[in-house]
């Protein structure tokens, strides 16, 4: 039982991290019909840059992590503007292409920059509880508790501010918004930047826990393409749940079944449920 | 239909001719190697270029077919057969598990169908280095065999020990493979790719059954993924997961995009300048993929037809020009 609620509140807490990191990709994929793939490396970059603050700049942990957003923020605009935005109106596989090419290029940037070995963030919270005999540190706590702030803020903007709402709009239909005056260029920046800055959010909230490494965000964008896609592109509850059915999945499969097949789980599901039905499981007919 | 002007079928018969007589003035044992690796490389970004190219279906499992191949012979060596018994018996299961992955996930469409065909290569990835019993695990497979001398009435036997000999056998698969590419995109089946390619709805309602066309031109490209393997497996001596890796994936897709999609002489050219170009800029190590990532993303949005599809657009612009030119002087004389 004990090693049942463990597995269940480490289960919770990977599947915050995946919720965030899915959030975001269904953002772009699903409003702008992007193919992100780079997503989980700009995921990576932004736990590189919150090192970057903490150990070279000497910065404490919450300015590092606001700084990384920034910088991410910043940098998804650059991908939007030079990589996909040439690529609007060529063959959708393009676009694939061209993210893989940015994959290898961040994941390049940071191998040359800090080099292949992990490194660590100096835990901020180390603190340690033991509640009903799970073993929760205050750093965990942060990351499932943040999650939850993350998304009700995103949550807030999108529904309540005019910025959120012409977001929505342009998903809806990208002709009527530019009939309405609304600068599709402008919010097809605007949701990059938040895509990539709420990356670096789940980064710099994980980095603490585990290894910083250069080949970490392959995987995790790949399971990010998993939860969209099964959650329905552009589905704002579809990711947030698909994310933490996923971090279950694999805490309780990695516990009872085969740790080193846990990352098979995520991704066999993928395979099945799109052989079963091609455009996933709230998908709408893509065009 | 499709003939050639004369001085293209010159360039290839030169071309043929230096592969041919390599092994004689590339003394280096290390260039060589490499010379050899590219062949291997260009047979299967070849099969490659049939399904995403001429298809226009991105599957991404093409790494880990060429793994299934490599682990084939391997373990199939290993276990006594001959060389030539396990080289096609690989790569005819790289077929099969194409047809049995083709089946499910080629209902999908567009960027599912690559990021579904990406997720069977990793599984397979993840396989490869946790099955211990078969595949070794992390370590992977050492000490593979080469392949038997080849016995020639009249003559004797041709030994397979040297690296020429590698290199000559890399070398024919290659040309056979092209030949039958040729064969295969020059036809009336090769003619209804190219159309599921186009325009999927339009080739339908012409009376192309699409989805058996994409199943068949996938399997064709999976049985030449899983012959590079193959041969990869024996030229090396020792297979690890890394051969069946997305990242090999992703270094095809290099080949295949730099070089020219869509082409026959693409890929091969994508895969003999790439590693090439790599090995002259050792010196910048690991810059070296920031700056094919760069390069991919700078092609992709500018040049999408690659090395050879722009050399074939300038071709063409320049024989446009000519003509106008002849058509010009012509219209002055009367």
């Amino acid at each position: 039982m004990e090693l049942f609620l463990q597995q269940v509140f480490n289960g919770v807490m990977f599947g915050s991290t995946y919720a965030i990191v899915a959030l975001g990709l269904t953002l772009v994929m699903g409003i702008l019909n992007i193919p992100n793939f780079a997503h989980g490396h700009l995921y990576m970059i932004g736990g590189y840059i919150t090192f970057f603050f903490m150990t070279s700049v000497g910065l404490a942990y919450w300015f590092a992590l606001l700084l990384s957003v920034a910088a991410l923020g910043v940098l998804g605009v650059l991908m939007e503007r030079f990589v996909y935005r040439p690529l609007n109106d060529q063959p959708h596989i393009n676009a694939f292409i061209a993210a893989i090419g940015s994959l290898l290029f961040l994941e390049a940037l940071a191998l040359v920059v800090w080099g292949s070995q992990g490194l660590r963030i100096p835990n901020p919270h180390p603190q340690i509880f033991e509640v009903g005999g799970i073993t929760m540190s205050l750093q965990r706590l942060l990351v499932i508790f943040g999650a939850v702030g993350l998304i009700t803020a995103l949550h807030l903007f999108m529904k309540k501010t005019i910025a959120g709402t012409t977001i929505e709009a342009v998903a809806q239909n990208r002709e009527g918004a530019m009939l309405t005056g609304i600068n599709v260029n402008r919010v097809s920046a605007m949701t990059f930047a938040i895509s990539a800055g709420t990356a670096a959010v789940a980064a710099s909230f994980l980095t603490p826990i585990f290894m910083l490494s250069p080949s970490m965000g392959a995987i995790l964008g790949m399971k990010a393409f998993v939860i969209v896609i099964l959650g329905g592109m552009g589905s704002i509850p579809g990711a947030i749940l698909g994310g933490y059915i996923l971090g279950l999945i694999e805490a309780l499969g990695g516990g009872y079944i085969s740790a080193a097949y846990k990352d098979v789980f995520a991704f066999g599901a993928l395979v099945l449920i799109l052989s079963i039905k091609p455009t996933g499981i709230f998908g709408r007919k893509e065009d | 239909m499709f003939t050639k002007p004369i001085h293209t079928k010159l360039l290839y018969l030169v071309i043929l001719a230096a592969a041919l007589f390599l092994p004689l003035y590339v003394p280096d044992p290390y260039i060589f190697q490499i010379v050899t690796m590219s062949l291997l490389f260009a047979i299967a970004t070849s099969g490659m270029n049939l399904i995403i190219g001429i298809t226009g279906q991105a599957s991404l499992a093409h790494g880990a077919f060429f793994g299934i191949g490599a682990y084939g012979v391997a373990i199939m060596t290993k276990a006594g057969i001959t060389f030539w018994l396990a080289l096609p018996a690989s790569a005819l299961i790289a077929a099969f598990a194409g047809l049995l992955v083709g089946l499910p996930t080629l209902r999908t469409r567009g960027s599912y169908f690559a990021i579904t065909t990406l997720c069977f290569g990793v599984i397979l990835w993840i396989v490869a280095g946790n099955w211990i019993d078969l595949t070794g695990g992390h370590n992977g497979i050492f000490g593979i065999p080469r392949p038997s001398a080849i016995p020639v009435p009249f003559y004797g036997e041709i030994p397979l020990y040297s690296q020429a000999a590698m290199y000559f056998l890399a070398l024919g698969f290659l040309l056979l493979t092209l030949f039958a590419l040729y064969r295969l995109v020059y036809s009336i089946f090769g003619l209804s790719l190219m159309a599921v390619r186009n325009n999927e709805p339009l080739a339908d309602s012409v009376g192309v059954n699409t989805f058996v066309t994409k199943l068949v031109s996938f399997v064709i490209a999976n049985f030449i993924a899983g012959l590079a393997g193959g041969l990869y497996a024996c030229i090396i001596g020792a297979v690890s997961p890394s051969a069946a890796g997305y990242m090999m994936t992703f270094n095809f897709l290099i080949f295949l995009i730099l070089g020219g999609m869509a082409t026959l002489p693409g890929p091969v050219v994508g895969a003999f300048a790439i590693p090439v170009i790599m090995e002259f800029l050792q010196f910048m190590g690991d810059y070296r993929m920031l700056f094919f990532g760069a390069l991919l993303v700078v092609v992709i949005i500018y040049f999408p037809q690659g090395f050879v599809g722009g050399l074939r657009l300038l071709n063409q612009k320049v024989v446009a020009r000519r003509q106008r030119k002849i058509s010009e002087s012509g219209h002055a004389s009367r």
